[in-house]
């Protein structure tokens, strides 16, 4: 099959407002499966009952969530619930995890998650844990991966939509919050076209911990300008970040057209170890902002939101040393460093070139303070005296770039739709591979790190279009796994994805599996309305809060009978699933919740909150398969009126009600 | 001599007899150990996980604080010790094969009651079990191997036993060797 592949290309360039028609290079391609070879379906065969040899993690974009891939299979293996409500998994809809989703706007719902990373050991992926941006209502998750659910949410203040973040420094001792959109700072009404004095664009430094627990531990104010997206340093430039930043015209509307006037924007380089001195020093200001932070406990089973007040910013007008900008062409989008911590690539995304900058001229740079100019005390360094070279001619709309270990590295091409191998260090491109369609991020596992493993190459693309049989207007974001452990990359795989995948990360499953846990020890669940055995289930009346400690265990509610409820009440029923076995989770529904089921792993206790609104005998059920009697696994709850004087009680079988 | 007692010690360090039941559900396995003191699995949930698949078909619970024998097996075990190390101090063949009589009678005994709660728990079950397969036999095998409806049993002796069973013939030698050498 021979098709044209470029028909969106020239509504792209129009939308950008460019006539760059001249670079569209419309010849027929040699058909969308690309080099599609005869073995390429035994590469991604993984027979049933085999692992996958890689775990692969895509951000969920507007879904919010992360959905965790194997590979070379592309098999789904879960949705992880992040900053959306998930009601299968009862996420924000229990009484357990609702401060999850608490910040110092309230109770939100849903964010854009964009970036997912892995926790780094000396610059390597270490499987501990995953972080992940919330770009809407600021904030970053870590996801335990011995458990695989979110652990910690840690809300961004004085930021205006956090984008180029977590890119987490080599051994984890920060994930950063860079801000896409500056904002007034402090927060204030004013006229929109003040923005050149009122904005600002605020770097967010967040320390983890020993145990991945997360703390702001410094801000950076900078000029307004959109800081988007970011990779740390590593190796010999462990010690910086590098933050892309376009619309350095400093404009508020229409800003394709507006953003994309200058020749050159910046890449921000962040001396974070001079950025600790300074604080030790006590450099800072520490200013009023209000910030939610939620953290999941594993053993209470239960979450807690503490709202905080203040954070430490730093200035560079008062911290020499601490930023430089270093110019670099057309609107950089993704600042990608290889694996030796040299070469740091600024994807400029209205340009067909790529620019590459040297860590080691940038320090020279720096000590031989080759300056064009300064912005608000922030030394601008000269282009010529940082860049190590482009890659000329590549393709067109170059985004991001990865690494496999071996010397290559691998970008992104949105508008010319393809892949881009080339050589760090003589910048000659040696193979190029058509996406279908439309490229965003690509992601090599360990891709990003300092020790990539180059076996095989994820395109998450932007346009899905005829790949898949079709379900409507609402088409699945699509996938394509590339073979690039040979000269010549090879197109192995197309799979469906769940949300919008931006960025992914890849590992060795053998980084995983030996920690992952297969339920919760019972005898460690500390949640304060837990039932440790059915001897423990009782309900309770506080007033008008009724409290059902109930268990579940195969194939039984314990107690499935319980009256005295009235008409007004507020029912916590507290399910401990008394089970220790692997993939045995019990649900729990019952009939006109508000909310949503619960879906309670072997040793866990979940709330579900019920009100119960007419008199009436009331059904409850397990919603998850659990075994040969699963149907019979179910009970009622009586419901008399507001005025009733029927006492409480509660029973199991033939045995005597307990009141 | 005191090979054979020390073998029978190795008792309190290793279980005696292990049951493993297979199914496709199950592809690890479930696996019980049988010490002489306890019932023990190779997690801590694995006997909540026997129990719950057998109250299916009406079998009764295993708890092993109900179980008497793991209460005063240990004792006999210390006192056959302290018996082997009389024999010892005695020093004469026969008293050798004596005791080496005594562990065979005991094995016999033990493997013997071994049986009966196997065929107890295997047959007494619940009139009211959920599940009824009429002329199906759910008592596992002291030794080998059983199809029990969709399980795979497997029974045979742990380190602990094999240990134990070692004793009888360090035993009969060292009455042996004495008889030889007088
Ligand atoms: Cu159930």
């Amino acid at each position: 099959m021979t098709r044209l592949n470029c028909f969106q290309l020239p509504g792209i360039l129009w939308l950008a407002g460019f006539s760059l028609l001249a670079f569209t290079n419309c010849t027929p391609s040699g058909g969308t499966t690309g080099a599609l070879s005869g073995d390429a379906a035994s590469q991604v065969y993984v027979a049933p009952g085999e692992y996958d040899e890689f775990y692969a993690f895509m951000s969920g974009g507007f879904s919010g969530q992360v959905t965790v891939h194997g590979l070379p299979s592309g098999r789904l293996l879960k949705t992880i619930p992040v900053f959306s409500l998930d009601a299968e998994k009862a996420y924000g809809f229990n009484e357990e995890t609702k401060p999850m989703l608490q910040t110092s706007k309230g109770f939100i719902p849903w964010d854009d998650s964009h970036h997912p990373e892995l926790s780094q050991t000396k610059g390597s992926t270490d499987g501990r844990w995953l972080f992940i941006n919330g770009n809407n209502t600021p904030r970053i998750a870590r996801i335990d991966l011995t458990v695989f659910e979110t652990m910690e949410i840690i809300e961004i203040p004085n930021s205006g939509g956090n984008h180029s973040s977590p890119f987490i420094t080599e051994n984890s001792e920060y994930v950063v919050a860079g801000t896409r959109f500056s904002v007034p700072y402090p927060q204030a009404d004013v006229a929109i076209s003040s923005y050149k004095e009122n904005f600002k664009g605020m770097l967010t430094y967040v320390s983890v911990g020993e145990e991945g627990e997360m703390d702001i531990a410094f801000q950076i104010l900078l000029p307004a300008f959109d800081y988007d997206l970011a990779h740390s340093g590593k190796g010999k430039s462990h010690g910086w970040t590098f933050f892309t930043t376009y619309n350095t015209e400093q404009k508020t509307s229409l800003l394709e057209v507006a953003a994309s006037q200058n020749d050159k924007d910046y890449i921000a380089a962040i001396n974070w170890k001079k950025a600790e001195e300074y604080i030790a020093q006590g450099k800072f200001r520490e200013v009023p902002a209000k910030w939610a932070h939620n953290v999941y406990d594993e053993k209470k089973h239960s979450a807690t939101s503490t709202m905080n007040d203040k954070v430490k910013v730093l200035i560079p007008e008062d911290c020499p040393g601490l930023v430089y900008f270093i110019p670099t062409p057309k609107s950089p989008h993704g600042v990608d460093v290889d694996p030796t911590g040299e070469y740091i690539v600024g994807n400029g995304k209205l340009s067909s070139d790529l620019t590459v900058h040297s860590f080691t001229k940038m320090l020279a740079a720096i000590e031989n303070k080759a300056y064009e100019t300064e912005i608000s005390g922030i030394p601008v360094l000269k282009f010529e005296e940082v860049v190590a070279g482009a890659v000329k001619d590549a393709g067109l709309g170059p985004l991001h770039t990865e690494f496999d270990g071996r010397g290559n590295a691998y970008t992104s091409f949105f508008i010319s739709s393809e892949v881009v191998k080339w050589k760090i260090g003589t910048w000659e491109v040696l193979d190029r591979a058509q996406t279908f369609y439309s490229i965003g991020h690509l992601m090599i596992p360990g891709g990003d790190s300092a020790d990539p493993d180059g076996k095989y190459l994820i395109a998450l693309n932007k346009i899905t279009k005829d790949r898949y049989l079709p379900t409507g207007p609402e088409l699945c974001h699509s996938a394509q796994m590339y073979d690039i452990s040979g000269d010549k990359m090879k197109l192995l795989l197309d799979f469906p994805t769940m949300g919008e995948p931006h960025y992914a990360q890849g590992i060795a499953a053998s980084k995983i599996v030996p920690n992952v846990k297969k339920f919760y020890p019972i005898e460690e669940n500390e949640h304060p309305y837990r039932a440790l055995g059915e001897k423990d289930t009782k309900v309770v009346r506080e007033g008008t809060d009724v409290h059902v400690y109930l268990t579940t265990i195969r194939s039984h509610f314990s107690p499935d009978n319980i009256e005295g409820v009235k008409v007004g009440d507020k029912v916590y029923f507290h399910v401990t699933n008394l089970e220790q076995d692997w993939d045995v989770p019990h649900g729990f529904a019952v009939m006109g919740a508000n909310n949503s089921e619960l879906l309670i792993m072997g040793g866990q206790t979940e709330t579900l909150l019920w009100y119960p609104k007419e008199v009436g005998v009331i059904p409850f059920y397990c919603t998850d398969f659990c075994s040969a009697l699963h149907q019979e696994m179910q009970g009622y709850i009586r419901v008399s009126p507001a005025n009733s004087s029927i006492a409480l009680s509660w029973s199991l079988g033939e045995e005597e009600p307990v009141q | 001599m005191f090979l054979a007692v020390i073998s029978l010690l190795c008792l309190f360090l290793f279980p005696m007899w292990r049951i493993t039941l297979l199914a496709p559900q199950y592809p690890q396995g479930v696996t019980m150990y049988i010490h002489i003191n306890k019932i023990a699995g190779d997690s801590p949930g694995t006997l909540q996980n026997v129990n719950i698949l057998n109250h299916y078909v009406g079998m009764k619970f295993i708890e092993p604080e109900s179980i008497p024998e793991l209460k005063y097996f240990p004792y006999i075990i210390l006192g056959l010790s302290f018996l082997g190390l009389i024999a010892a101090a005695i020093n004469k063949s026969g008293f050798y094969f004596a005791w080496c009589v005594l562990l065979v009678a005991l094995s016999v005994a033990g493997i013997y009651d071994f049986y009966l709660w196997e065929y107890d728990y295997g047959h007494d079950l619940a009139a009211n079990a959920p599940i009824k397969i009429p002329g199906a036999s759910f008592q596992p095998p002291v030794f080998g191997v059983k199809q029990i409806i969709n399980f795979t049993a497997i029974s045979y002796p742990a380190l602990g036993g094999i240990f134990a069973g070692l004793a009888i013939p360090f035993a009969f030698m060292a009455g042996w060797i004495k008889q030889k050498s007088t």
